[in-house]
């Protein structure tokens, strides 16, 4: 496409690119950290910004926009400034992956869900440059948990994932989403085969991962609010803050899209709806529903994310670690032995 | 953790329940100051002055944790009580002010007044921008009489009479 | 120049510099973090100076005195009734509690005793001003451990509280209704129905707090067998009230000496538990609250009637000698040695106030424990930088 002369397929791609990630950061945080919260604790939450408090997010970047960029005295100049940028980078790496519909994607890669995982790791690094660049011994102990704990959690989340790719076949997010709605439970295929059903015990450790890689209570050992005032963030101010906190609902969300094209079918619908309607799965569609159904689900899966943050205390960091390595991942192994093992005899 | 933890799935609707109780019935937050809570009557928002029974004789400046009340009075003839008598001197109060910047609201002034001249009002949203604006004189004192409540009557088994307040 | 290496300058200069900001040092054995004075879990502005050796703590000093406001020297310059209105501020959560074993004393000196009415509405509010202070806590233990939302519901139900005692002495923080023979005034209409819905809130805030809280894993994760003080420990360090009760020893002074107040005239129950760790101290302090409820509504229904002030002169005089009395507060015993010489004010109190000596504990009770087990030991000792500073 072009207009007076330029180019706007790239232009185009980048505004939906930031707005794909923007957006559900947005919606999550109005919806859950200022709302949802807020009724579970008896209060009505952010209201005067806007109807109902719905432009309080931006009212908070344009004061964080306005605030003093400080730098601690000792801190380490460039590693404290690339920090957030890194963080961003993997949330941003993550968004890309995410299937909307039949052809609304940005990449539509082989090795899906395995580059997905292998990305959102590159956080890790982000944190680690924070904790210690901020020269703070509060910061020091920050990211030091959270780069034990982020390390322990990636296990769980990895071998929970294996299994739904053994019962897909493969490791393209396309091709899972088509599983799921191709495939039959004992049989039966009104609703496809959903692996939240089928991979119960896959769904609950990839969700407790989730939480855990989010630094989420109860894993929010990192962050800790009452000891370690915001550990590895506690030197950052202004917009640098303000990209980690983006940063951090933004990856909730992106998980959230990926919990649902994982476990819950993606942008499609059940096979009895789509037949219902008279549309063929594949059509376009579903490249109009399929980001309202996307969002649907995302909504429901970090609805369940921050109704346990907000209600459990949190773990110590060995109690964290020994859930992780004693428990999440055996459990997880066991998971995939049977998983293979119904794989082969049915 | 036992296999089925019961503790946490009761935890979580817990907060649930909260949730759709606010959705429902509303938060039990008020939305100060668009609706607001009337304190009770005997709340210690603002003291007000009765000056016709102020004798300026001191007690509740004396009696001041902050020495925040100042009151300044001369000494008048008032024409005598009956035909042929003496003319006898009153007092006249010329400045009463109470300092709220430095007032606890503990109450002992209005406690130690003898001749109930100073009353204690639910009052409380006279905040000001500027902190010299906190020093209420004797007009504005005057004023929150019309605010101030009568005393309430007591539980059965009370001994004591609720007194009335002088308009 | 000097024979010190440079590595002892540096450590000299990292100790200077140390005082009061958080900076990371480089010394030779283990790091050491300053843990306040501005810092969310030390209720105010206590400061602890922990060494650790990794996220061990090898050694604690807390440093108190940051809130220091001279009450005691304050009394020697203040009347009885501008005396009373001041140690409000004491512990100012319970803060009804502050005034009672001050009038208590004042009273022994005086030699009258008050009215059985007054007696029994100082009891009343002094449970109340407990039932306030501790379902504070009872949230507050929540958010130290990180669960944001039990502090919330705490704030909601003690609001009711709150106006309750709004609604009899006038203040909500700040009672100033205690008298020296008796109560300032007497109960409106109406208050006594509207006590028990209150009363009733709080149970079940209680029984939403046994299940967010008391029967939620990770709680009792984070909580059992953590800061274990034993009872002849804790008695030998000076530890009080719901601290003491929790390690198993079997004492309360609202029991045991009862003076100027009615619990004789009530049935209620001293509650214990035998583990002495963190959960314990939650879990007494639970049940205490649930146990003050109780206590309020017998107090309620069996209120006498009567005058509410005994004989007392217009302007108070103490006679001159020396008293003491301690009351059961909420936060443990509260104690006021009071020295009079005959005048308008006291010549001398001292205030034994609970937190100041719950704290001695801490060097002994946080060597061994984990950075996060501070907190949670600190959440659980509980105490008010008002009470332990005065």
């Amino acid at each position: 496409m072009t207009l007076f002369g330029l180019d706007l397929v790239i232009p185009l791609k980048l505004l939906i690119g930031i707005a794909v990630v923007l957006l559900p950061a947005g919606t999550t945080v109005y919806l859950y950290l200022f709302k949802a919260v807020s009724f579970m604790q008896s209060r009505l939450g952010p209201m005067e910004a806007g109807p109902y408090g719905s432009m309080q997010l931006l009212a908070e970047v344009g004061k964080s926009l306005q605030k003093e960029d400080i730098f601690p005295a000792k801190a380490d100049r460039t590693v404290f400034a690339m920090a957030p940028y890194v963080v961003l980078m993997s949330t941003f790496l993550l968004a890309a992956l995410v299937p909307f519909g039949p052809d609304a994607y940005f990449v539509d890669l082989d090795t899906g869900i395995f580059f997905a995982l292998a990305v959102s790791s590159v956080s890790v690094v982000g944190i680690l440059m924070a904790g210690w660049s901020s020269a703070s011994k509060y910061s020091l102990l920050g990211g030091l948990r959270a780069a034990g704990q982020l390390v322990a959690y990636e296990l769980p989340l990895v071998l929970a994932v294996v299994g739904v790719v053994i019962q897909a076949g493969t490791l393209n997010l396309q091709g899972i989403i088509a599983a799921q709605t191709g495939g039959e439970i004992f049989g039966w295929g009104a609703i496809g085969n959903p692996f939240i059903l089928t991979q119960f015990v896959g769904f609950l450790i990839f969700m407790i991962a989730v939480q855990a890689e989010l630094t989420q209570v109860p894993f929010d050992m990192p962050i800790a609010e009452s000891e370690l005032v915001s550990g590895y963030m506690t030197e950052y101010s202004g917009m640098r803050f303000l990209m980690f906190f983006i940063g951090e609902f933004a990856t909730a969300a992106i998980f959230g899209f990926l919990g649902s094209v994982l476990f819950l079918g993606g942008w499609q619908i059940p096979p009895f709806v789509t037949d219902l309607l008279g549309i063929e799965a594949d059509s376009n569609w579903f490249n109009v529903i399929g980001p309202l159904v996307m969002v649907v689900k995302m909504l429901v899966l970090t609805f369940v994310i921050y109704w346990v943050r907000f209600t459990y205390p949190r773990f110590r960091e060995d109690q964290l670690q020994t859930f992780a390595w004693k428990f999440l991942i055996p459990l997880s192994l066991v998971n995939i032995a049977f998983t293979g093992l119904l794989k082969v005899v049915f | 953790m036992a296999l089925v933890p019961k503790g946490l799935i009761k935890g979580l609707g817990v907060t649930f329940k909260e949730l759709t109780k606010t959705v429902v019935n509303g938060a039990e937050t008020v939305q100060y100051p668009h609706e607001k809570e009337a304190p009770p009557t005997r709340a210690r928002g603002v003291i007000a002055l009765h000056e016709e029974n102020c004798t300026a004789c001191m007690l509740c400046v004396r009696e001041c944790p902050d020495w925040c009340i100042y009151i300044e009075g001369h000494k008048e003839l008032a024409p005598p009580r009956r035909a042929g008598g003496k003319p006898r001197s009153v007092n006249k109060l010329d400045r009463f002010d109470i300092d709220y910047g430095l007032c606890m609201y503990c109450g002992i002034c209005v406690e130690v007044c003898p001749f109930e001249a100073i009353f204690w009002s639910p009052e409380y949203e006279y905040s000001e921008p500027r902190i010299a604006d906190l020093l209420h004189d004797k007009t504005r004192l005057g004023q929150w009489m019309e605010t101030v409540p009568e005393f309430e009557p007591y539980e059965a088994g009370a001994e004591v009479k609720a007194k009335k307040v002088p308009r | 120049m000097t024979a010190i290496s440079d590595r002892r300058q540096l450590a000299y200069i990292a100790a200077q510099a140390a005082d009061a900001r958080v900076n990371v040092e480089i010394e030779a054995e283990g790091m050491t973090l300053n843990i306040g004075p501005q810092h969310p879990a030390t209720h105010g502005t206590l400061r602890i100076v922990a060494r650790l050796d990794g996220e061990l703590v090898t050694d604690a000093e807390p440093m108190m005195g940051y809130m220091h406001r001279g009450y005691e020297k304050l009394t020697e310059v203040r009347t009885y009734p501008q005396v009373t209105t001041l140690i409000n501020r004491i512990d100012w959560l319970g803060s009804f509690a502050n005034e009672v074993p001050f009038i208590l004393a004042a009273e022994q000196l005086m030699e009258i005793e008050a009215p059985a009415r007054a007696q029994h509405i100082r009891t009343i509010l002094f449970e109340m001003a407990r039932i306030a202070n501790v379902t504070l806590f009872l949230g507050d233990m929540g958010v130290q451990l990180g669960a944001v939302t039990p502090i919330f519901y705490a704030f909601r139900d003690r609001e009711h509280i709150l106006n309750q005692i709004e609604s009899a002495t006038g203040g909500r923080f700040h009672p100033n209704f205690d008298r020296i023979g008796g109560v300032k005034d007497d109960l409106p209409a109406g208050w006594i129905a509207e006590t028990k819905t209150s009363l009733g809130k709080i149970r079940s805030f209680c029984d939403e707090m046994e299940d967010l809280l008391v029967g939620n894993a990770i709680f009792e994760a984070r909580t059992r067998g953590i800061g274990v003080i034993p009872a002849d420990i804790a008695l030998s360090y000076g530890l009080t009230g719901a601290n003491v009760r929790a390690s198993g020893v079997d004492w309360d002074l609202r029991r045991d000496n009862p003076c100027g107040l009615s619990y004789d005239k009530v049935d209620w129950k001293v509650w214990t538990h035998p583990d002495g760790d963190s959960f314990a101290r939650y879990w007494v302090r639970l049940q205490e609250v649930r146990e003050s409820c109780s206590i309020v509504e017998q107090l309620l229904d069996t209120l006498p009637s009567g005058p509410i002030m005994a004989k007392v002169p217009r302007i108070i005089k103490v006679p001159e000698g020396e008293a003491y009395a301690e009351t059961e507060n909420p936060l443990g015993v509260m104690g006021y040695y009071v020295v009079s010489k005959g005048g308008l004010e006291p010549f001398r109190v001292k205030i034994r106030s609970a937190s100041f000596s719950n704290m001695s504990i801490t060097p002994w009770l946080l060597k061994g424990s984990y950075v996060p087990d501070v907190i949670t030991i600190l959440a659980s000792l509980y105490f008010i930088l008002g009470d332990i500073d005065r």
